[in-house]
């Protein structure tokens, strides 16, 4: 197929088979604005590494029905399961992320049985756990830095997806917000109470607190600040705080042995995504592989343009000929109009990026939804023109 | 003066609309406010989510937290916009219930409002959705101030939770101003006065979440409004080429006498203007492309055959290949009202 890398063809080619071969790199994280393709990615770069000869484990946030039945994903325990069918030496094992299991799972092994128990009953932390803004980036975090842990033995490639939200910068930014928050004044300040030492810091600060916890109780009533008190005081000390965790999560995204993988539709949302997200990158010294352009048009027949094709087709129309032939130049000319606006996109993320490798995926007819599937589409990835 | 219409939803006057992130809730949203406000109506369009997305799709400075003139409709309409900002909207209640706006602001200041609408997210839905009820109630007049208020609401994935903000403070104070906020709010969500509209895509996973979050919605007895089918290509190929064209079996022969006679191909049997390129090559582009169309057309049909066995009313907007700017939110618009959906 002709035209798909012309959508970027004044940036260098990533070289997928290059990335997945490489033994030095142990972990792949797949990010990108929503709906651009992350998932499929992951997936696809997984099935090609095994299929190489690496021992891969991919974890996947919300995949398509579908993929996630072909990947045996419709088990949810939370842990990686092999996956069937993989071809070669190598080995897949796949998994879907369960937030508040993961969440649940970290308190079971931080905590004494007794401590747990008490914590996972606790109406605020379920509440957290299953429904906070940054939980699921937290968790997924949490997740990769278990997988990480037991690499060596089991795996020696992680294939990670992200979140769907809205902004691909909140897969790093979510966890240190909510560690933040977890670790913040206001909570320690309602925990203070609960502890002797607590009580001189707060006479000091006593009329604005008062105040605080005044209009609180009356907003929510003084049952959610006991569930609060009751939680953070069950997990002090626990975990050594949220917020250092979350940084402990972060490094690790640092580690030289981890590369990101950008993706994006050629959409002006998405490339703008892609380009906050790579510039991110580049502030905080992480390594980018590259760029992968999901999704984009191609055409067999690059030397017809649009204008000829969609002229001839009028003119057919008019005297009167059968419609085939003028629809598939329609469809044609629409096909052209598209790529030529979608490489203008791409352009102005490329000028801006210059050094930023770029791997090209055409919009395929079908939805991807089994490993030949991602097999095709692992092989564009990997296609150098 | 409004002119009175059968449309589908006449006794709505909140119109919540959800669906997958990315589908269009926002463009959809706006569009349908704009039909709303067509032929002399005053519309309120909210956002909750603290994007400024109208903002930007009207082409405006960002949204206070004040209703601002948006957009005029044909036939006088007006369209208002207002960026609903948790903080404020609360600082709002504890100045009404308590008379606590200076002590207020000064909590503000010190991040502790922020942080009271974080522990209990179900307080932050209660005063989005607290919002959407007042605007519904308000009247100047002895009338009401806004015909219909539309709200740009979060995606359907947390849609059912945010509106059923009953079930959302049940932990929480059990007297007091949230509560009954809260008891408020669901006279009006969960009535005749609300629809939720569901915005998605002729692809597998929008449709499947506007699925569930019907299912959802409906098990919370909230009011399942229309689907709203974005971005749709029309298909090119008439009903009878398109089976043929997916098993690439069009006849070639014809097609190649079509683009000769077009000027497409040369009598040489070649591209014409590029002698190197043989006419068979180009022939074999088109039904193959042909072929990749009348594919998605195919799955696009089995989505609306999904769609359907929703039974809820359906609209279609088109793809707009150059995307969307104010003319073509009008253009919307009026496609949304020629559907009877306003
Ligand atoms: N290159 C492609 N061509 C056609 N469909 C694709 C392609 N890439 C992804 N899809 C489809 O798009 C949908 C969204 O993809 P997904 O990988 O789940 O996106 P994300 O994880 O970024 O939300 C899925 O139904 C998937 O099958
Ligand atoms: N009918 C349409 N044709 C073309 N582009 C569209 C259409 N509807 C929405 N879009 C574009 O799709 C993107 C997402 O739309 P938006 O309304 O912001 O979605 P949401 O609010 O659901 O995230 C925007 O870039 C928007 O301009
Ligand atoms: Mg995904
Ligand atoms: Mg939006």
């Amino acid at each position: 197929m002709t035209g798909a890398q012309e959508v970027a063809p004044r940036s260098p080619t990533l070289d997928v088979d290059a990335l997945l071969d490489d033994r030095e790199v142990r972990v792949v994280v797949c990010t990108g604005a929503g709906g651009v393709g992350k998932t499929t990615t992951a997936a696809a770069l997984a099935l090609r590494a095994a299929e190489r000869g690496r021992a891969v484990v991919v974890l996947t946030i919300d995949p398509a029905r579908r993929l996630a039945q072909s990947l045996g994903l419709t088990e949810l325990d939370n842990d990686p399961r092999p996956v069937e069918g993989v071809e070669g030496t190598g080995s897949l094992a796949a998994m879907m992320l369960d937030m508040k299991r993961t969440f649940d799972e970290f308190v079971e092994a931080n905590a004494d049985t007794e401590r747990a128990a008490t914590i996972l009953a606790n109406p605020f932390y379920q509440s957290l756990s299953s429904s906070f803004a940054g939980t699921q980036e937290y968790m997924a975090m949490e997740k990769l830095g278990q997988l990480r842990r037991r690499a060596g033995a089991e795996w020696d490639l992680i294939v990670v997806d992200t979140p769907p939200s809205r902004s691909a910068l909140d897969f790093l930014d979510a966890p240190r917000r909510l560690g933040s928050f977890l670790d913040g004044r206001f909570i320690r300040l309602l925990a203070a109470p609960a502890k002797a030492g607590g009580r001189a810091y707060l006479r000091v600060i006593s009329a604005g607190f008062g105040v605080f916890t005044s209009v609180l109780s009356k907003l929510l009533g003084a049952q959610v600040l006991t569930d609060v008190q009751t939680f953070v005081g069950s997990v002090d000390t626990l975990f050594g705080g949220f917020r250092e965790r979350a940084e402990e999560t972060y490094a690790m995204l640092q580690a030289p042995d981890t590369r990101f993988v950008v993706v994006a539709a050629p959409e002006r949302d998405a490339l703008r995504e892609a380009s906050y997200f790579v510039e991110r990158l580049e502030a905080d010294a992480m390594p980018l592989a590259g760029l992968v352009l999901n999704r984009v048009a191609t055409t067999d027949a690059p030397d017809l343009d649009a204008a000829t094709a969609l002229a001839a087709a009028t003119r057919l129309e008019a005297v009167g000929r059968p419609p085939v032939t003028a629809a598939l130049l329609r469809i044609h000319a629409d096909r052209v109009a598209t790529l030529h606006r979608q490489r203008r996109l791409a352009d102005r993320f490329t000028s801006a990026h210059r050094a930023v490798e770029v791997a090209v995926v055409p919009a395929l007819a079908r939805d991807v939804v089994d490993l030949e599937d991602l097999r095709a589409v692992g092989r564009h990835l990997a296609t150098r023109d | 003066m409004p002119t009175e219409r059968a449309a589908d939803w006449p006794h709505v006057r909140l119109h919540v609309v959800t669906g997958k992130g990315g589908t269009g809730k926002t463009t959809v949203a706006a569009a349908l406010a704009l039909a709303l406000a067509t032929g002399g109506r005053r519309v309120l369009l909210l956002e909750v989510e603290g994007r400024q997305g109208l903002a930007q799709l009207f082409d405006v400075p960002p949204l206070p937290y004040e209703e601002r003139r948006l957009a005029v409709a044909p036939g006088g309409g007006e369209v208002f916009g207002l960026a609903i900002d948790p903080e404020e909207a609360l600082l709002e209640y504890l100045e009404m219930f308590y008379n606590l706006r200076r002590a207020g602001s000064a909590l503000k200041r010190m991040g502790a409002i922020d942080f009271a609408t974080t522990i209990a997210p179900g307080v932050r839905d209660v005063l989005l959705t607290g919002k959407a009820k007042e605007a519904v109630r308000r009247k100047r007049d002895g009338a009401h101030s806004y015909d219909a208020v539309v709200m740009d609401a979060p995606p359907t994935g947390r849609i059912a939770r945010f509106l059923n903000v009953n079930t959302e403070v049940a932990g929480l104070a059990r007297t007091g101003p949230i509560r009954s906020q809260a008891d408020a709010v669901m006279e009006v969500i969960g009535s005749r006065l609300t629809a939720v509209h569901l915005v998605t895509l002729l692809e597998e996973m929008p449709v499947q979440e506007t699925a569930d979050g019907v299912r959802e919605l409906r098990a919370a007895g909230l009011p399942v409004g229309g689907v709203v089918v974005n971005q749709v290509r029309a298909p090119l190929l008439s009903p009878a080429a398109q089976g043929r064209a997916r098993k690439r079996q069009l006849d070639a022969e014809t097609i190649t006498h079509d683009l000769a006679k077009a000027g497409v191909l040369t009598g040489a049997g070649t591209l014409a203007g590029r002698p190197h390129i043989p006419a068979a090559e180009v022939v074999a582009a088109l039904v193959e492309e042909g072929a990749d169309h009348a594919e998605r057309v195919a799955l696009e049909q089995s989505q609306r055959d999904d769609i359907a066995l929703l039974e809820r009313p359906t609209y279609e907007l088109p793809f707009l290949p150059e995307g969307v700017d104010l003319g073509a939110l009008y253009d919307l618009a009026e496609r949304l009202r020629t559907q009877d959906m306003a």
